[in-house]
């Protein structure tokens, strides 16, 4: 079986000013699979995910140490152009966010801000993506109608979509579902089970059926900390620390 | 509220009666004749149109870029809000104040003389903090989960800004554009010493000449001349038809808005 390692995190600390969000956290993520963090708001799921594609660069007065590599590539190293990262690192953010433009519009955007020029090969990589994040049935006819007119679960599969556009190799998910119902979930959950044949995946999920639904790996984050780390089965059958099994149990949380 | 109202509409009412009785075709496209008691005042629409028009020109890139540095680049500090605090200081200096600084700078220190341009100049730095302000809020209006959408996607800051941040902050931006076209437009003070003249005999040939302004001819209208009685109904057209072009172009600025939140939601 393919054990390949497509990013690892070693000894992760993150400072909000000066407040720790995340203590010396080691993490493994395997390529094409489905890696799920779990755990109560505020452990610091969303800080850690978000420091896979550099997004917290972005909030002010923060700081952060240990090492984060995409293959072998460490990520922070200071020639890194966190642009370079973000190309091959996607994200789909916790509430549905499509561009004010229209369907192909938000598709597009990716490609041409990654030097795609022709049109044609925009054309057709705007089908395949949005055929990819099973949503082209739905928009074919309406492409230049504004995205903001589609419902949740269509904007959110649209901004996977947008995801797909880009030769990206690991998507983040930051909480997709958080503000789905359950029927635009269901559609979510099992894209991702198709994905995960093309891409790495890593979701943040506070619902704990949903990480035993799709994903391979299962790491529970509590105040900061990386309590426990394995296979999703093994985690949910059999986890080793106690505070796992308090919280996959429902005693807190 | 309602005396607003009642005073709006007895502006318009007042204006209109006394104004709209002159107000014909030749009174629109001809230039004035035989000591401004006859003819049109199709010299002064022009003028009005082209400083108004300058202005725009000058301040609407100048305004908007300032309004991205402050908002997207500049870091939060001292310095910043210095600059904050001058734009809005700047929004309240008087407009006759405009009207000598623009003398003494752009007519005498840059030599361009009383013209066009210095008029434009003028009323662009008049504008200026209307427009800044209205960007600013415009960009921050615009929600942090698409700049880091954009971003996520590679593109870098620049990128972002110039394809999605502004984009839609676009109607907010043109709102506040034509916002300070109405007021640019009937403004009088700030072009009394540096574009404005009494009279010309045709239309302005270039950026250098003077030009006469319909709320400065206006003002000439009720203060000299030797016919009074036969300028005051003139004074009254010229009234209405600023008033008129002000009006409609506050009209666009609430049909823009309007549209803009039908299409947010």
């Amino acid at each position: 079986m393919d054990k390949k390692i497509k990013m690892r995190a070693e000894g992760v600390n993150f400072f909000y000013g000066r407040t720790q969000a995340l203590k010396n956290v080691d993490i493994l993520i395997h390529a094409n699979q489905v890696t799920a963090l779990i755990g109560p708001s505020g452990c610091g799921k969303s800080t850690f995910i978000r420091l896979f594609n550099r997004m917290n660069e972005l909030v002010p007065d923060t700081s952060l140490s240990g090492n984060i590599y995409l293959d072998d590539l460490e990520i922070n190293s200071a020639q890194i152009d966190p642009v370079e990262i973000r190309k091959r690192v996607g994200m789909v953010f916790q509430k549905p966010n499509p561009f004010p433009k229209s369907i192909f519009d938000n598709i597009s955007y990716g490609l041409r801000v990654n030097g795609v020029r022709d049109a044609n090969s925009i054309e057709e990589r705007v089908e395949a993506s949005l055929k990819k994040a099973a949503i082209w049935d739905e928009v074919k006819n309406r492409l230049n109608d504004s995205a903001l007119k589609l419902s949740g679960g269509q904007q959110q599969r649209l901004c996977i979509a947008r995801c797909l556009a880009v030769d990206t190799e690991v998507i983040l998910f930051d909480e997709p579902c958080a503000s789905l119902d359950p029927i635009s979930t269901a559609k979510i959950e099992e894209l991702i089970l198709e994905l995960k044949k093309d891409y790495t995946i890593v979701i943040v999920t506070h619902n704990m059926q949903q990480a035993a639904r799709v994903s391979d790996y299962t790491g529970f984050f509590l105040l900061g900390e990386l309590i426990e780390f394995g296979k999703t089965q093994d985690i949910f059958t059999a986890p080793q620390d106690k505070r796992t099994e308090a919280y996959i149990t429902g005693r807190f949380g | 509220m309602f005396t607003t109202l009642f005073f709006l509409g007895l502006i318009i009412f007042f204006v209109g009666v006394r104004g709209a009785k002159v107000i014909s075709w030749e009174f629109l496209t001809q230039i004035p004749r035989c000591s401004m008691t006859q003819g049109g005042v199709a010299p002064a629409i022009v003028g009005t149109l082209y400083i108004t028009l300058g202005a725009i020109l000058f301040s609407l890139p100048l305004g908007v870029a300032c309004a991205v540095y402050l908002c997207e680049y500049s870091p939060k500090g001292f310095m910043v809000n210095i600059i904050r605090i001058s734009i809005n200081n700047l929004a309240g200096v008087p407009s006759v104040v405009f009207g000598l600084f623009g003398l003494a700078v752009f007519v005498k220190f840059f030599g361009f003389g009383v013209s066009i341009l210095s008029g434009s100049l003028t009323l662009g730095i008049l504008a200026l903090p209307l427009i800044i302000s209205s960007t600013q809020e415009a960009l921050l209006a615009v929600p942090q989960s698409i700049r880091e959408a954009s971003l996520s996607l590679g593109a870098t800051k620049w990128e972002t800004i110039k394809r999605i941040v502004l984009p839609a902050a676009l109607p907010g931006i043109l709102t506040g554009v034509i916002l300070s076209i109405g007021r640019v437009a009937g403004e009088t003070a700030p072009i009394l010493f540096t574009a404005a003249a009494f009279y010309m005999r045709g239309y302005p040939k270039s950026v250098f000449s003077e030009v006469m302004a319909l709320p400065y001819h206006i003002y000439a209208l009720m203060t000299e001349g030797v016919h009074p009685d036969r300028q005051m109904a003139i004074a009254y057209g010229c009234s209405f038809i600023l008033l008129f072009l002000v009006l409609s172009i506050s009209g666009i600025a609430i049909i823009i808005r309007q549209k803009q939140r039908i299409q947010h939601g």
